[in-house]
Formats: structure tokens, sequence, C-alpha cells
């Protein structure tokens, strides 16, 4: 494990959660990890704790499944990973890695005395991203954080993949966003799309107002309508321009719901593998009420997500949901459910989630980033917002500050949504609550996570490292978090879900608002996520930070130095490492830049950052690929240009749960888009 | 000196309990977890199991003496029971769950009933046997204070 500041780690890991801007706490990565562990066996639990905290992780522990999911429902980006026992007596430890999947997307460790073969192919199955034989020794939860950093890696590549698809379509949209982005934006809504790359690259020195498409976010408002038009049309015939048609949402582009039917469509491929036994379930539900308890534990989204299947009737769906809704006592699940999706949204910034889980999200592989930013005027408060959560960001937690004016001027469609929730589209919020809860994850990055409930598989998102915390990122929150949105540094970096690659911006954008714009073209894109980048001025030193994204976690978040921004963009390109995705070829050096520069991890290494945005503008020049699964884990200096994301082994274990999912792609006609790295 | 003689009195003490099968390498994991700001965490752990395997242990008699013996929960409980021995590093007790599970697993009934008689035993020991040495253990801290 990094402990390289020994010195310091002990502090950090007292002091994780209040994040203090200045703190270095790249080289503290991994200590302050946030690790839930779930066992219900007293003793082994006791010593796992014991061994986590040596570890110098933050530790909280569970002996139930059903409060290990209550507690990660109430602060979706209050943690970083799960380690979770398999045989537990109220709830199989399938399941829960299969909750944790759907709704928060974070990297699950799976434990069991049990090393039959079976039993740990079904950990695989099920997304687990290990799978430890007890008794467990210390050795082994030492490199757990690689967990959380390899996922979000991949989120970052996935952005960067879906980001390259839309590319294409959106050349000729140019226009369009441009339109939308001026009456849509306040601030500069650095499109993560793929189009931009040119832009980027040419302005990134300034504003890019116009140049970058406004990224959309898949409110849950929006996403609601956009499952009721999908329903409507039949899922099997449902296509961008119908459901476009349909929605009746001005601003939103055929590109923008192609994106987002993508993820929808790898979301209920996921959840149809994880369905039968749910719809069985379902059908017994809907026979019986009583039964409903039972299904409490599947998530609204997987009611709608059955539904929209066809695997779950719509009037059981209904009923179901009806029984979650009236049955305050029904069993934990669907209440809490049904809770969280009034918080989410209730939550100012759900916008910025959106926007940048989405793009986080859109490297996950089942994940459907449904969320799509929504150019709003929530930018500028975002930014605002994110300007003062830089400032205070502690903990990456995103203890996010209260959503002040943020939220009141967040969308309108938070609002609506609110109302909206009580209604029939409830089944929408469902799964933007679940995305939403993802989003938090994501956060680090400041991508919003797709409100989606789609089963994030790849949690990798989650892992938002707690470094983001710095500039206010709490990027997760906004994504993931309807309610946590507030101030969490997501509003500054709410980037464009996937529509828009480059989302890496959503990382950085609390913090270095202007800088990371600016930055951000010159890494190729990186899109700041929000004009909140703007407004704190790191400068370039931030630039690069964003990049990091994904890799944010270690040094990013000491980049506190800077101001907190560098975490921000740290955690976001490292985390990013989809949004950037997006961004095409160029976010991923760039983000592989950033990354590198994440390394460094120390903010006092402006020079080092400039030096960084250097090479990202080169790479982004050169680098077309699609950010392969990066892999950032060292930190050190030297790593400046981590490889690409070569590897999405991780994600290709996840993803081959789902069917090929590729073929489905080409409908949407997303060229270049290819899910190459969805290995099916 | 009494404290030095003691400290060698343990030493032997636990090397003998490794020696002789009853401890393995997890219990110097439990070990290493020890220190200052919990100097009593192993003896803290070994309680914890011995309290909650006494539940483990009664609820695996109860199934065994209802007719018909419902395997399957036999089994999740001895499952339970195996991974938290296993956890302080009981390696003899663990041992014997593993022998149990498969008695189980081809429903030998008898078998089971036997082979858990077994395992209550090698619980007990081993629970003589670490009360003993915590004994010897705390005394020594005493003898060093004095």
């Amino acid at each position: 494990m990094n402990v390289s500041s020994v010195k310091g780690s002990m502090s950090i890991s007292s002091s994780t959660s209040t994040w203090k801007a200045g703190d270095t706490i790249s080289d503290q990565f991994p200590a302050g990890l946030r690790v839930l562990v779930v066992d219900d066996d007293p003793t082994c639990l006791m010593i796992l704790e014991k061994m986590l905290t040596a570890c110098l992780y933050k530790v909280t522990k569970c002996n139930r499944a059903e409060t290990a999911l209550s507690k990660l429902r109430e602060n979706k980006n209050g943690y970083d990973i799960v380690l979770s026992d398999v045989h537990m007596p109220d709830m199989d430890g399938f399941k829960l890695l299969e909750h944790i999947g759907l709704e928060m997307d974070l990297p699950v460790i799976m434990m069991s005395a049990d090393d039959g073969k079976q039993v740990v192919m079904k950990g695989v199955t099920h997304g687990a991203c290990d799978y430890l034989i007890k008794p467990v020794r210390i050795e082994a939860l030492k490199n757990i954080w690689q967990h959380v950093v390899r996922k979000r890696k991949n989120e970052w590549k996935e952005f960067e993949q879906s980001g390259s698809v839309e590319e294409g379509d959106r050349q000729p949209k140019q226009s369009d966003d441009a339109d939308y982005s001026s009456s849509a934006n306040e601030g500069n809504w650095k499109g993560s799309k793929r189009r931009k790359d040119e832009e980027e690259e040419t302005d990134e020195r300034d504003d890019t107002s116009t140049l970058k498409k406004p990224r959309v976010v898949w409110s849950v408002e929006l996403h609601q309508q956009f499952v009721a038009a999908v329903n409507q049309l039949g899922i099997d015939k449902a296509v961008p321009k119908k459901i476009l048609e349909l929605m009746n949402v001005p601003g939103l582009t055929r590109e923008n719901v192609a994106s987002h039917l993508q993820k929808y469509r790898l979301y209920l491929r996921r959840l149809s593998g994880v369905s039968q036994h749910q719809s069985n379930l379902s059908t017994i539900i809907s026979a019986q009420d009583p039964t409903f308890g039972s299904l409490s534990s599947l998530s609204g989204l997987d009611l709608q997500t059955l539904a929209a299947t066809g695997q779950l009737p719509a009037q059981s769906l209904a009923r179901l949901q009806a029984a979650g809704l009236g049955r305050a006592t029904a069993k934990s699940g669907i209440p809490i459910t049904l809770v969280d999706q009034r918080n989410i949204f209730s939550f100012e910034n759900p916008k910025l989630r959106f926007g940048e889980g989405q793009q986080q999200h859109m490297t996950n592989k089942q994940q459907v980033n449904l969320l799509h930013g929504i150019p709003t005027t929530m930018e500028a408060k975002q930014l605002v917002s994110l300007r003062h959560a830089a400032q205070s960001v502690g903990n990456m937690n995103m203890q996010v500050p209260p959503p002040g004016p943020q939220s009141s001027q967040n969308n309108p469609l938070l609002m609506q949504m609110g109302q909206q929730q009580q209604q029939q589209q409830s089944r929408g919020q469902i799964l933007v609550d679940s995305t939403i809860n993802h989003a938090p994850r994501l956060s680090s990055m400041g991508q919003p996570i797709l409100s989606n409930g789609m089963a994030t598989n790849v949690s990798s998102r989650n892992g938002i490292p707690e470094n983001i915390r710095a500039p206010g990122y709490s990027q997760t929150p906004s994504m993931l978090n309807f309610p946590m949105n507030h101030a969490s540094e997501l509003p500054g970096n709410c980037f464009p879900l996937g529509s828009t690659p480059g989302v890496s911006n959503l990382t950085s954008k609390g913090a270095f608002q202007e800088d990371v714009n600016s930055e951000i073209k010159g890494s190729g894109g990186f899109m700041p996520s929000y004009d909140v980048f703007n407004d704190l001025n790191q400068h370039k030193p931030q630039s690069w930070e964003l990049q990091n994204v994904g890799i944010a976690f270690d040094s990013s978040q000491h980049s506190n130095s800077l101001q907190g921004n560098l975490d921000l963009t740290q955690s976001a390109l490292g985390q990013q490492g989809f949004s950037s995705g997006q961004m095409n070829g160029h976010n991923r050096s760039a983000a592989v830049a950033s990354k590198a520069v994440f390394s460094t991890g120390d903010v006092k290494e402006l020079r080092s950052a400039q030096n960084v945005n250097q090479h990202l503008n080169n790479l982004l020049v050169d680098n077309t690929i699609r950010v392969k699964s990066e892999r950032v884990c060292d930190t050190s200096p030297a790593n400046i240009f981590p490889d690409h994301f070569g590897q999405d082994d991780l994600m290709s274990a996840l993803l081959k749960q789902q069917e090929s999912v590729a073929s489905s792609e080409n409908e949407f006609d997303f060229d270049g888009y290819s899910m190459n790295n969805i290995p099916v | 000196m009494d404290g030095y003689g003691m400290q060698n009195q343990i030493a032997c003490i636990r090397r003998s309990l490794f020696d002789q099968g009853y401890l393995d390498e997890q219990f110097i994991q439990l070990e290493e977890l020890q220190d200052d700001a919990n100097p009593n965490f192993v003896q803290e752990i070994v309680t914890l199991f011995y309290t909650d395997s006494t539940r483990l242990i009664q609820n695996i008699e109860l199934t065994l003496n209802s007719r018909p013996i419902n395997f399957s929960k036999l089994d999740d409980y001895m499952h339970q029971f195996k991974g938290s021995s296993s956890s302080i590093g009981a390696k003899k007790v663990t041992s014997e769950c593993a022998v149990f599970r498969q008695y189980c697993a081809a429903g030998n009934a008898e078998a089971c009933i036997r082979n858990f008689q077994h395992i209550k035993q090698e619980h007990a020991i081993l629970r003589k046997k670490l009360e003993f040495y915590f004994q010897m253990m705390g005394q020594a801290a005493v003898a060093q204070t004095r």
C-alpha cells in the first residue's frame, strides 16, 4: 500500500472526513479509503475491522446486509468499497452484491470460507471485483484499494468510448448544440461531446461556450420521460428519433437520446440476467402482496427495468410499486428506495450529477448513463457552489456543502422531479434514483452518475477516490446521491455525461473551473465539466488535474494544495477516465496525462502540472484510441503517461455478464462507438 | 527474574500450542494486530469467538437432535462455525469442521453426530488452553509492573 507519507497517514485516516484544502492528500492514498464491511459473524467482523484499520482505511462495519444497504443508500458517496461475506442469514451476499452494483456501483469484494469453484465463479458473474477466502489475512486487505482505482479508470474509459461514439454524430449538430448551449448554459458547458475534440484543441485556452456542446443532464424527470417513451414504443422498437419525438424536450438532440438509450439498454441487459428470479419473484408478488416485502430488495429500478423488459408485467410493477409506496412497513428495501428517491429529487444538483454520472456510467459496462446533463443554468450556480465546495472540501465523502443558491436555481427539472416523484413517473425516478446514488460515486470525477438506476455494474466509478473531496467535488454526490447533491462538489463537475466526451471535466469542475476549461481544452477535450472551474483559478495546474480524473485518487486528493481543486481534477480525472473517454482519444491521453499529473499528487508541483498539460495536449492530438482501462495505480510522478487503458479485463469480466451489447448498439448508429472494450 | 521467567514460560506455552496443532498462523495475524492501542486484542477476539460459537454449537446440537435431520441447515451452521474458528486460527477445530461437512454432504447422520462430539471436545480443549495462556500473560504483565 502506498503509505509514502506514513506520518501523515495517521492523521489522514482520522481526518479523512475533513478534507482541507491544501492538504496533500495525494500521497496519502490509499489511506483513508472508506470501507464498508459486512459480515454476520461477529468474530470475523471484529478481526476485519481491526485489520482494515491497521491498513489505515476508514472502516464502517455492519453485521447485516440490510443495514449495510441502508447505510449505503443514506450516504451514497460515503464509501469507496464494500467487503461482504457470502453467507449471511438475512440476505445472500450475492444479492447484496447485485444491489450495490445496481444502486451504487461501488466495487464489492466477496469473502467466504468457501473456496469452491462454483462459488467463486458466482462472485465473478455477479460482478464482484474480487473474492477473498477466509480466514482473511491482512496482506489481502492491503491492496483492496486497487479495485477502487481500477473501477474509476474503467469508468473513465467508458466515458471516452461513449463519447467517441457520439462524436461522429455531433459534428452535424454543432449548430444545434451551440444554440442549445448558449441558451441553456450560462456557464461553459464543456460538452464532452466528441465534436469538441477539434474545438477543444483549438480553443482550449478560452471560453468554450460556443464550441462545447452543452452537456445534457439526464435528470430524474427527463429520464422518466425517456423511459416512458421507450416503454411506449416498446423496448425493441425504441429508436432515438422516435423517442426524441415522444419526449418532446426542447434542446435535446437525437444523439443525446441515442447515447442514453445505449446505456439504458446495457442496464436492461444486465438486469435481465438477474431478473430471472426476480421476475419469478414479481409474479409471486403480484399474486399476493405479502411477498412484496421480499421484493423490497429490488429497487425501484429493478422494477422499472423489469417492466421495461417485459419481464414484469406492467400491472405487477405498478402494484409492486404501489405496494412499496403504500407500505411503509414493507421490507426495508422498497421503502428505502422510495425514500431515496424522494431525497434524490429534492436535492439540488441532480443535474450536475447526472452529467457526471453519466460520464462515469458510460464507461460502466452496464450502466446506462441515463443522465445526460442538460445544460442548465445550473452551471453557474454550480460553479459557485463548487467553488465553495472546493474551498471547504474536506472529505471525499463529499461533504457537500448544503446547496445554497444552487439548489434553488438548479434545474427546474429537479423541482419537477420532486413533484413527479409521487406520480407514476416514480418509476423513472427510481431509476434515476439509483443512478443518482451511483453518481455520488462518480462524483469524484464530478461525473454525474447516471441517475439511471441502471445497474451500474461497473461500479468502478464509484470508486471515486476520496481525493476528490477537495475541490468540492463531492463529485459523487452530485450524481449518485441526489440527496447529497448539495454543494457537493459535483456541481461544478457535473460534467456532461456520456454524451460529451471528455467528461473529465467533471472532476475538476469545482476547482478548476476556469482553468479547467482552458486546460481541458489543452488536454484534448477534457471538458472542464463546468464552468465551475473557471471560478477556481487554478489554472494550468488544475487542468491537469482534471485529466487525472481517472487517477485522481491518490494524489489528486492532495492536490488540495492547489486548492483542493486539484483533487477534484485528479479524482475526476482518475475517475473520469470515462468521462474523458468521451472526449475521444484526447481525453484519454489527457486523462492519462492528467493521471500522470496526478500521480504526483503533489499540488506543489504546479510546474509539473503545466508540463503535464503540455503532454496532455500532445497526447490528445495523437490519442484517438479509446480510453482503455488504464492502470493508473501508481502515483509516482514518473508515471506521467500511464499506458492507455488497455485493459478492460475488469470491464470485460463485468461485461461478460451481459449479453453482447455491441450488437444492439449498432442500430443506434454509433459509428465508431464500438463496445469493443466490452468483451462479451 | 520472575518477570523474565514467566515470559519464558509463556513463550513455551505459546509455542506448544502451535506445535501441537491447536493454533495456526491465523492466530499470529491476530497477535500482529495487537498493539498498544489494543493491548488485549487477541484475548478479546478469542472471548468473542467463544461466546458466539457457543450459540452456534447449540444450534447445531438442536438440528442434530431433530428428526429428520435437516442436513442443509446443518451444513449452513457448520459453515459459519468453520469460518469463525478459522478466523482465530483454531486449527484442530477447523479441520474437524471440514470433516463434519463431508459427512453432512453425504447425509451420514451417525458420522455427523460422532464427529460433532470431536468438534465439541476440541473446542473445549482449546478454550482451556487459551484461557490458561491468557492468564499467564496477565500474571506476567502484573509481575513486570512490580
